[in-house]
Parts: structure tokens; sequence; C-alpha cells
């Protein structure tokens, strides 16, 4: 394991810090790729999930796109588009923001299909109209699995995003391919180190983000409660067997 | 296009390899995740610290993975049980929490039924439970199949040929249609292995042809196609 | 009562299984083999190549010729690191592998002195540990080069490395990343040469499209070309003149492992007797411009070479 002690004082070494090559650069290109690839993904992703999630109407064939798209090998659609358009950051952000949008796109539509019917037909009852129900009953109760889409959007790109080194001068991958080239494992592992807690930091984030934008009174992380199945405890069961085991 | 004419027999071969790379992982991930879910699910405590670390793990960046494992279990670094390693611990990650999630849907009152019917704790699990998971369990599957076709074509850049080796090759050469070919044969076996298992759940999963009722089981089964 | 039982699942299992199996057995090179084939027939030898197409196209040049003589040709291609295939051909895993001289030379070690061909080729025969061996060198050189576009070149009246210093404008080198740390790289032109480096640009195709694309786009300056590279004729560009030896002799050279046998070398020795340069830029061109498989372009040559 002295790979690792090597990763860490690669790390810790003050000289990896200075000039335009070093880690706090890198680490910021990375968050500012992560995020504007997600961005650019949830601009066309939510508002086609939320189009389908309302209507209930190309849920199939947006499953199957969603299926079609995760498919695509990140490094081939990265080597293509660079074929055409040579080194920079155009290449990356194409093929990210491809990856990032099947788990947006599903967040999107399963946050709406999750909330219950009767809620809808209330809302349509009291004479709200579509765009106030899409914007007061569905958008606030379908938050959180859409954050859970964009949380898990931004995990992976985060990942992937050490592709873009491949064809430009970008983000924290540059780390691992230069240590894979010039054979300095103690740069190569000291950059996925970096990678990774920078995930682990965005994950904190969003754990913190999801349980702030559910809205009071929705059960967070779990299926909300079937009122045609709720529990009616009869006399002398334990509480711990009506609470269910999630 | 003519390139993929005269290229036929390396497409097909190619294509095999990667056959042979991705079906072992996505096997051995369900085998792996079932008792880690299983475990998940029924210790409270376990549940946090499983479920982290599986994020943890689908958070390191693949191509490190694959230098990091020969040197924690000694495989040799070109050899494709590396790249089957990392696929299946991929796999797992994704796969802990749909387990998790799918056994959590089960119905208590099912579950309670089955007690009081008199069967016993495995068979609980095997008969009742696991049957009872099953789509929510087949949907996370077809999401690990499908990313594991996909992502193992990153092996091509240690030496492991796949249909990644398509992209590395077309693209030292400039030959675009072998880059797109690799492309479309990578999507087109995702999407068959995704039908295969599809077909697999509708023998193994009869009592699902119908659309579910229980409108629990059907939020859940979509919740878990969801985010992942 | 419930369908999901053992039978119907064992069963799936098993023709899951199967069909995996019998694929393998239909995949070409055995995928689950690590590369320690030490039991087959001893006429079996096993031939590597790095992962760039023209040490390909070489391999298969040699595996074909090989096969023409009456051995069987395992083969391994595509291996990506020096670290990895050197000891798998010291340990006898595989026994034939195309290099170059020159960085060759400087991989095993950074100081070496360098010099004319011969000089680094009797180097490299000192540098080699036991257990590997090389047999004669090529007259096919594919060198590292400085290069720069023809317009360039011409703007600046470049002729060699040294005449880069006339430079006005900032100059940008672009290569893979390892380029940034070699001996010949841009710290080297900047101390011996006075040359001001204004920004290194990584492009890991080894010296391929993009790295052409950006050097034509003049994105980047001054790259590292291989001398053998079509695209040196195709995209007019000038490989700069190195008279102090900056760059390695890079001729090609098979390395060999205790495997191979009199016969064996007397075959590899045959062609690397038939190939030259042009040779090298010829076969290259049909890989990039005519887009032929290394199968296709490595039987033309041997059928025109007549060798055996």
């Amino acid at each position: 394991m002295n790979l690792f002690v090597d990763a860490f004082n690669w790390i810790l070494d003050p000289a990896n810090y200075a000039g335009p090559g070093g880690i706090p650069v890198r680490l910021v290109e990375h968050l500012v790729f992560t995020v504007v690839a997600v961005l650019l993904a949830s601009l066309i992703a939510i508002p086609v999930g939320f189009l389908i999630g309302h209507t209930g109407r190309g849920r199939s064939l947006a499953v199957a796109t969603s299926g079609g798209l995760r498919s695509i090998p990140t490094l081939g659609l990265l080597t293509l588009v660079a074929l055409w358009v040579g080194i920079g950051l155009g290449a990356p952000y194409v093929a990210l923001t491809v990856l990032a949008i099947p788990p947006i796109l599903a967040g999107a539509y399963a946050g709406f299909e999750a909330i219950d019917r009767s809620t809808i037909d209330s809302a349509r009852s009291v004479g709200m109209s579509e765009s106030q129900i899409v914007r007061t009953v569905e958008i606030p109760l379908g938050l959180p699995l859409l954050i859970a889409g964009i949380r898990s959007a931004t995990l992976q790109v985060v990942a992937t995003a050490t592709l873009a080194a491949y064809v430009a001068d970008f983000g924290l991958g540059r780390f691992l391919f230069a240590g894979l080239k010039t054979r300095d494992y103690a740069e190569m592992l000291g950059g996925s180190l970096l990678v990774i807690l920078l995930a682990l930091a965005l994950e904190g984030i969003f754990t913190v983000v999801q349980r702030l934008v559910v809205p009071k009174g929705v059960a967070f992380g779990r299926p909300p409660v079937d009122r045609a199945r709720s529990a009616r405890p009869g006399p002398g069961m334990d509480p711990a067997i009506t609470k269910g085991n999630h | 296009m003519t390139w993929i004419w005269s290229n036929l027999d390396l497409l097909w071969d190619r294509t095999l390899d990667h056959l042979v790379l991705s079906v072992p992982p996505i096997i051995l991930s369900f085998l792996f995740a079932v008792p880690l879910g299983w475990l998940a699910n029924r210790y409270r405590a376990g549940r946090g610290v499983i479920l982290t670390a599986s994020g943890l793990l689908y958070a390191i960046p693949s191509l490190p993975l694959f230098f990091v494992i020969p040197a924690v279990f000694g495989t040799s670094l070109r050899s494709p049980l590396n790249l089957i390693i990392a696929l299946t611990l991929y796999g797992v990650a994704l796969m802990v929490r749909v387990v998790a999630d799918g056994l959590a849907s089960v119905d208590t009152d099912v579950r309670q039924s089955a007690v009081a019917v008199g069967y016993s704790g495995w068979s609980i699990f095997w008969q009742v439970e696991l049957p009872l998971a099953g789509p929510v369990l087949l949907a996370g599957l077809r999401v690990v199949a499908v990313s594991t076709v996909s992502l193992a074509t990153v092996g091509a850049v240690i030496g492991a040929q796949s249909l990644g080796s398509l992209f590395t090759d077309g693209f030292q050469r400039g030959i675009q249609a072998e880059i797109i070919a690799g492309i479309v044969l990578t999507v087109g076996l995702a999407l068959l292995l995704d039908g295969v298992l599809v077909v697999l759940g509708r023998i193994l999963l009869p009592w699902t042809r119908r659309a579910p009722t229980n409108r629990r089981t059907l939020r859940v089964a979509r919740m878990a196609e969801a985010p992942a | 009562m419930f369908t999901a039982n053992r039978g119907r699942l064992a069963a799936v299992a098993a023709v899951a299984v199967g069909a995996v199996v019998a694929l393998a057995g239909c995949a070409s090179g055995d995928p689950l083999d690590s590369g320690n084939t030490t039991d087959e027939g001893s006429a079996t030898l096993v031939v590597g190549s790095q992962d760039y197409y023209s040490n390909e196209i070489i391999a298969e040049i040699y595996a074909q010729a090989l096969e023409e003589n009456g051995f069987t040709v395992d083969r391994q291609f595509k291996i990506g690191q020096r670290e990895v295939y050197l000891p798998e051909i010291e340990s006898g895993s595989i026994d034939v592998f195309p290099e170059y001289t020159g960085s060759l030379l400087q991989a095993l070690n950074a100081d070496a002195a360098g010099g004319t061909a011969e000089e680094t080729f009797a180097q490299l025969q000192d540098e080699l540990p036991d257990g590997l061996s090389v047999l004669d060198m090529a007259k096919a050189t594919d060198q590292n080069s400085w290069t720069v576009t023809q317009a360039f070149a011409d703007k600046y009246s470049l002729t060699d490395i040294a005449s880069l210093a006339d430079v006005t404008e900032p100059i940008t080198v672009g290569g893979p990343s390892e380029l940034e740390t070699r001996p010949y790289g841009p710290t080297t032109l900047t101390e011996k040469y006075g040359i001001p480096i204004a920004g290194f640009t990584p492009i890991e195709d080894g010296g391929g499209p993009l790295t052409i694309k950006a050097l034509v786009d003049n994105a980047i300056q001054i790259t590292n070309i291989y001398t053998a590279s079509p695209n040196i004729k195709s995209d007019k560009l000038v490989a700069l003149d190195d008279p102090d030896a900056l760059f390695f002799a890079d001729n090609v050279v098979p390395v060999v492992s205790d495997k191979v046998d009199e016969k064996a070398a007397d075959v590899l020795n045959a062609v690397s007797a038939a190939l030259t340069a042009e040779d090298l830029v010829s076969l290259n061109s049909e890989s990039v411009n005519d887009e032929l498989s290394a199968e296709k372009i490595a039987a033309a040559w041997l059928k025109q070479a007549n060798l055996f």
C-alpha cells in the first residue's frame, strides 16, 4: 500500500499547488466543467422530463432513449467529436452532457409519476390551471427525485470528466494522464484521490440540498405512504411491525 | 463506409471479445449485490455504511482503478481479469442500493402472512421477498448491464481487447467509420443484453407480465429506474 | 404457486453460462488468458505490438513471415505500456516485439549517450537485461522529430531546430504528456538553444489526427511527429533537422525472448534487412489514407519483398 502513501505525499506537496497546472486550478476547472455539463444536460432533460411526467405520454420513448443514451460509450463519443472539432473543450462538453441527460431525465419524470394522483386531481378540481398545477404542485413534490437524478448525473460527470484531459489541457484528468504516461504512480493515484474527494464533497452538498428542498409534510427518501393501505394498528400490534421495514 | 465492409471479421471478433468481458461482471455484480443489499436492508446500522461505501466505489474513476486492482489483487495489469474485477465493482456499487430498496418495498403484510403460514427465514427470502422484489431488481440489473457494456470500452487503454479498441485505433488513424462502428456496436450490444434481461424477466417472473396494479410496487420500480 | 422456483432459475442459469462459454470459444485470442502461455507447443511464438498502428503493422509482418516459415503465431497486439510488455518478454510470455532502438535505450537508461544508429544499437545491447535480446536492426527508422508546418518554416526560414530561436511569435508546444519531461522536450529547447517556449498543450493521440489538426490550425506551433508518419507529406509538414542528435536514432528492431531459436531469428533478420524507411512511410500511408487493415498491408508487403 505504499502506492497510497506516495499519493498522499504528492497531494500534500506544496510544489504541486503552484502554477496553471497546479492542484487548485485543476480542481476549479474540473468543478466548473462538471457544473456546466450538468447544467446543460438539465436544460435539455428537465423540461422534457416534466412534460412526460405531467402528460403521461411518451414515457416508453423516454425510457428507450435514456437507455440508448446511457449505453453510448463516453470515450467513443469523445474521440469521434474530437476528430471533427479538434482539441479543446467542445468534444468533452458534448460527450459529458450526453452522459448526464439520462439520470436527470429519469429523475424528472419519475418525480412527477411518484406523486399521488389524488393530489393532482384535487388540485384540478380546486380550479388550478395546468401550468399552476405544474408549478405549485408537481414541481415541489417531484423535487426530491429530480434532485436525486441530478445528484447521480453529477457523480457520473465528475468521475468521467477525467476523460476531458484526453483532448484538452483541462481538469483533474490531466494528473491521471500525465501520471499514466510518465509512469508517475503518485501523481496518477493522487489525482484520482482528488477526484474522489471532489465527488464526496458534492455528494455531501446534495444530501443537504435534498433535505432542504423537500416540502414540509412529504416524507423524505421513502415512497409516500400509500393511503389505500395505511397501517391500521390493531390492538396489541407491535409498532415496529406496522411502521414497516424501510 | 467501405471500411466497415472490408473489416467485418475484425468487428465480429471485437464484439465477441466485448461480450466475454461484459457478461461475467453483470452476473457477478448481481450475485454479490443481493447478499449485500439484504444486509443493508436487514440491519439499520449497516444500511448507511453499505450504501455510502457503494456510492464511494462508483465515484472512483475507472482508469486508475485498473492500475490499483493489480496492486491489490495481484492480477497482471494486462489481464482481462483486471477489467472484469473493476466492472464487477462498479456493478455491485450500482446494484446494492437497488437490492436494498427492492427488498424494502416488499409489503410487510405479505411478509407477515408468510411468517404466519410457517415459512422459515431462508424460504421467506427465496420464495417471498426475492420474487416480489424481482421487478425492481430486474430494472436495476438492466441499468447495470447497459453501463457495464459501455464502461468495458475503457479497457482498451490498458490492452484488453474489446470494442473500445476500435476507438483508440480509429482515433490514431483518423478513421471515423471505425469509431462510429464501435459506438453503434456498443449500443447494439447493450440493447441486446437489455432485451435478453427483459425476456428473462418474463420467464422468471410471469406474474409481472400484466402491469403491476399495486401502486406501491409500481412506484418503487420506477424509482429504481430513475436516479441510478 | 410462485413460478420463480429453483428448477426454472437453474435452467436459465445453465443456458446463460453455456452460451457465454460457447462464445468464449469463438472469441479470438482467448481473452481469459493472462498471457502466461508457457505450455504451448514449442513451435508457437507469441508476437506482441505497441498500441500504435504503425508498430502493429510491423508486428503483423513479423507474424506472417514466421507463419510462412512453419511457426504457429499467437498475436497479442495493442499493449499500451512499455513497463507492461518488457517484463512479459523477459518472462517469456511474449516472444517477439518490434521496438525502436533509441526509444528503448532511453527507456532503459535515461542518461544514455546515444549517437549514430550503430552506436545506439551497441548501447542498447549493453543495456538489455538478461532474458531479452535484440536481433538485427532494420534500415527503417521512425524517429521523433520537432515538426512545424511548411508555412511556419517558410515564414521564419527555419532549417534546423536551433533556428527556432529566430521565431518572433510565442511558441506553444503540443504533444503527448510524456513529451514535457522527455530529454528532448521543451525544457531542453529553452536550455540548449535559448528558444522561449510559451506553453505546452497536451494531446494524447500520439502524433495522430488531433495533433496534426492543431498544428495546421496554428493552435500549436511545433510538435513531435514520428518521421514515418504519412501526414508529413500529405499535410505539408517539415521535420526540422537535428544536427546535434537531440533525438536518438530509432531503427526498427525486434526484441526477442530466449524462446526464439535460430530459424525464427533468420526469418526476422531477413525481414529487417528488407524493411526501409520509405517502406515504412508507405505502409503507414496505406493504413491511414487507404484505411487498410494491418493484415492486408503486411501480406502485400511480404509478397512484393518476396523473401521466402
